[in-house]
C-alpha cells in the first residue's frame, strides 16, 4: 500500500518549460544568424584584455603574497630572532632556522634561515605566526630554476631592506 | 608540352593552396582569438606570421602513436583518404580565363571535366571514408561515435545539396564548371538568380566540411576529439590540413557556382588588355574565396553546435524540401519565360 501511495504518475506530470513566444522570422534562423553575426563582429573592435607578460609586467597589490623574505634592518642586521616559530607553523615543512647568540641587543640571530621554494605553498602562515614582524609575503612571483638546489634561499636572498617592504609592512599594520 | 603546362599548373595550385591553408589556420586563430577579446598567436615572426611553420615543425617531431588493437593499415588510409580528396576537388576549379603567357595560351583550370559539378559532388561524398574510417580503425568508442555522425550528417546533406546544385544546372545548361562561369557574365551571378538554393548549397557545405555548427564528428566536449582522437603528429596535421583545404575547396566551389566565378563584373568597359584582364578575374576570384573562408570562420565563432536531433531535422525537414521546393520553382519559371 505504501509503496503505491509514494508512486509518482509521470505521465500526468507536465514539465514546466516557458518558452519565448517565437514568430517564423525568429524561427527562420539566417536574420538571427546574421545578427548574432554582428555581434561577434563587434566583439573584434573592444579592447583586449590580454596582457603580454614579459614585456608587460604586473605589479601585484599589497594583499599579494608572493615568495616570503627576511626584513633587514636600516643597519644591516636581520629582524629575526631566530624563535623558529615559522619553521613550527610552516605546514609545507619548507623552513629550516639554526639560531644563535649575539653581541646585539637582540641577543639571538639566525645562523642559517633557508626557505625551500619547491616545497613553499604560499600560505603566508609564518609571516602571521611572527612575533617580530621579520618574515613577509614580498610582491615577488617570477621564481623559475634549472636545478632543485637552486631552489632552496638562503640568507643571501632572503634578506632584502625594510624600505623595499614598506608597501607589504603598512599593509600589515592596517590589517592586522 | 600540355603536359608540361598541366603539371606546372597543377604544382602552382598545390602549392597556392597549401601556403593559403597555412594562413587559413593563422587567419582563424588570430580572428577567433579578436572575437574572444584576446590577442592571438603573435610571436613567431611579425604578428605571428611564421606561426603555421612552427605549428608544422612541432608536428612532424612529435611521435605517431597507433592504438594497440587499432587496424594499423586503415588507421593510416584514412588521412590519406582525406588530404588527398579535398586537395584533388580543386582540380575542376577554373580560377580564370585564359592568359596568354610568353606565346601560349594557358586555360586557367587544371582539368576541364565536362562533368565537373559530377566530379566535385562524387568526390566531397569520397571524403566522408576518411572520416569514417578512421574513427572505425581507432578502436576507440568516441572515435566511432565522430564516424558514425559523420556519414549520417553527409548522408543528409549530400542530397540537399545535390537538389540545390541541380538548379543551377538548370539555370546555366551545362554540368561543365567553366561553361557555368561563363553562363555568369556581368551580374547575371548565380546567388541572384537562385538565393534559396544558395542558401541550401551554403549551409549543406557547412555540413560537408565539418564546420561548425556541424562539426559533430568533431565535437570536443562530447566526443573528447571525435574521428581523430587516437590521431597524433603528422597523421592528424593531415586532418587538420584537410579540415581547411576543404574550407578553401568549398569556399572555391561556392564561388564557381553561384558567385560568379573568375567574373568581374564591367571588366570589359575600362579597356585594359587581355592579360591585365585575366589578372584581375584571377584576382576576383581570389577575393571573393577570400571573403566565403572569412565569412566561415566568422560563423563558426558565432553559432553553437546542432545537437544531434536538430542536425538531423534541419537537414531532411527543411533544406530538403526547400531545396525540392527551389528546383519545382525553378522549372516552373523557366518553363513560362
Amino acid at each position: 500500500m505504501a509503496e503505491t501511495q509514494n508512486k509518482i504518475d509521470y505521465s500526468k506530470t507536465k514539465p514546466i518549460i516557458h518558452r519565448k513566444d517565437l514568430r517564423w522570422w525568429n524561427k527562420a534562423y539566417i536574420p538571427q544568424i546574421l545578427r548574432g553575426m554582428t555581434v561577434t563582429i563587434a566583439q573584434i573592435f573592444r579592447p583586449k584584455f590580454t596582457r603580454q607578460y614579459p614585456e608587460e609586467k604586473w605589479d601585484p597589490p599589497a594583499s599579494f603574497r608572493g615568495r616570503p623574505v627576511l626584513v633587514e634592518e636600516k643597519n644591516g642586521v636581520e629582524r629575526c630572532v631566530a624563535c623558529g616559530l615559522c619553521a613550527r607553523v610552516c605546514p609545507a615543512l619548507a623552513i629550516e632556522v639554526q639560531g644563535s647568540e649575539s653581541e646585539y641587543w637582540k641577543e639571538r640571530y639566525p645562523v642559517k634561515f633557508e626557505i625551500n621554494m619547491l616545497r613553499c605553498i604560499y600560505c603566508g602562515f609564518c609571516e602571521e605566526v611572527c612575533p617580530e614582524e621579520a618574515i613577509v609575503m614580498s610582491q615577488d612571483f617570477e621564481l623559475t630554476f634549472t636545478r632543485q638546489q637552486d631552489a632552496i634561499f638562503g640568507k643571501d636572498k632572503l634578506l632584502i631592506p625594510a624600505e623595499k617592504l614598506k608597501e607589504r609592512l603598512e599593509f600589515l599594520r592596517a590589517n592586522r | 608540352m600540355e603536359l608540361l603546362v598541366t603539371v606546372i599548373k597543377i604544382a602552382a595550385v598545390l602549392g597556392i593552396m597549401l601556403g593559403a591553408v597555412a594562413y587559413i589556420v593563422l587567419a582563424e586563430r588570430r580572428i577567433a582569438a579578436a572575437i574572444q577579446n584576446r590577442i592571438g598567436p603573435n610571436r613567431v615572426g611579425w604578428q605571428g606570421l611564421l606561426q603555421p611553420f612552427a605549428d608544422v615543425l612541432k608536428l612532424v617531431m612529435k611521435e605517431d602513436i597507433v592504438p594497440k588493437k587499432a587496424n594499423k593499415f586503415i588507421h593510416d588510409l584514412a588521412p590519406v583518404v582525406s588530404i588527398s580528396v579535398a586537395l584533388t576537388a580543386f582540380a575542376v576549379v577554373p580560377f580564370g580565363d585564359h592568359i596568354n603567357l610568353w606565346g601560349y595560351d594557358v586555360r586557367l583550370q587544371i582539368a576541364n571535366v565536362n562533368v565537373g559539378i559530377l566530379y566535385i559532388l562524387a568526390l566531397t561524398s569520397l571524403g566522408v571514408y576518411g572520416v569514417t574510417l578512421s574513427g572505425w580503425s581507432s578502436n576507440n568508442k568516441y572515435s566511432l561515435l565522430g564516424g558514425m555522425r559523420s556519414s549520417a550528417q553527409m548522408i543528409s546533406y549530400e542530397i540537399s545539396m545535390g537538389l540545390s546544385l541541380i538548379g543551377v544546372i538548370m539555370v546555366t545548361g551545362s554540368l561543365q564548371l567553366d561553361q557555368i562561369v561563363r553562363a555568369q557574365e556581368g551580374w547575371k551571378w548565380n546567388i541572384l538568380l537562385q538565393p534559396v538554393g544558395f542558401i541550401t548549397f551554403f549551409v549543406a557545405s557547412f555540413a560537408e566540411t565539418n564546420r561548425l555548427p556541424f562539426d559533430l564528428p568533431e565535437a570536443e566536449p562530447e566526443l573528447v576529439g571525435g574521428y581523430h582522437t587516437e590521431y597524433s603528429g603528422l597523421k592528424f596535421g593531415l586532418f587538420y590540413l584537410t579540415e581547411y583545404a576543404g574550407l578553401l575547396t568549398s569556399s572555391a566551389i561556392i564561388t564557381t557556382l553561384y558567385l560568379g566565378g573568375w567574373q568581374v563584373p564591367f571588366i570589359h568597359n575600362f579597356g585594359l588588355s587581355d592579360f591585365w584582364i585575366a589578372i584581375i578575374q584571377v584576382l576576383g576570384f581570389c577575393v571573393k574565396v577570400l571573403g566565403l573562408v572569412l565569412f566561415y570562420i566568422v560563423i563558426r565563432w558565432t553559432i553553437p553546435r546542432f545537437r544531434y536531433d536538430q542536425l538531423m531535422n534541419l537537414g531532411w525537414k527543411v533544406m530538403l524540401p526547400l531545396a525540392i521546393v527551389n528546383l519545382f520553382a525553378t522549372g516552373v519559371v523557366m518553363l513560362l519565360l
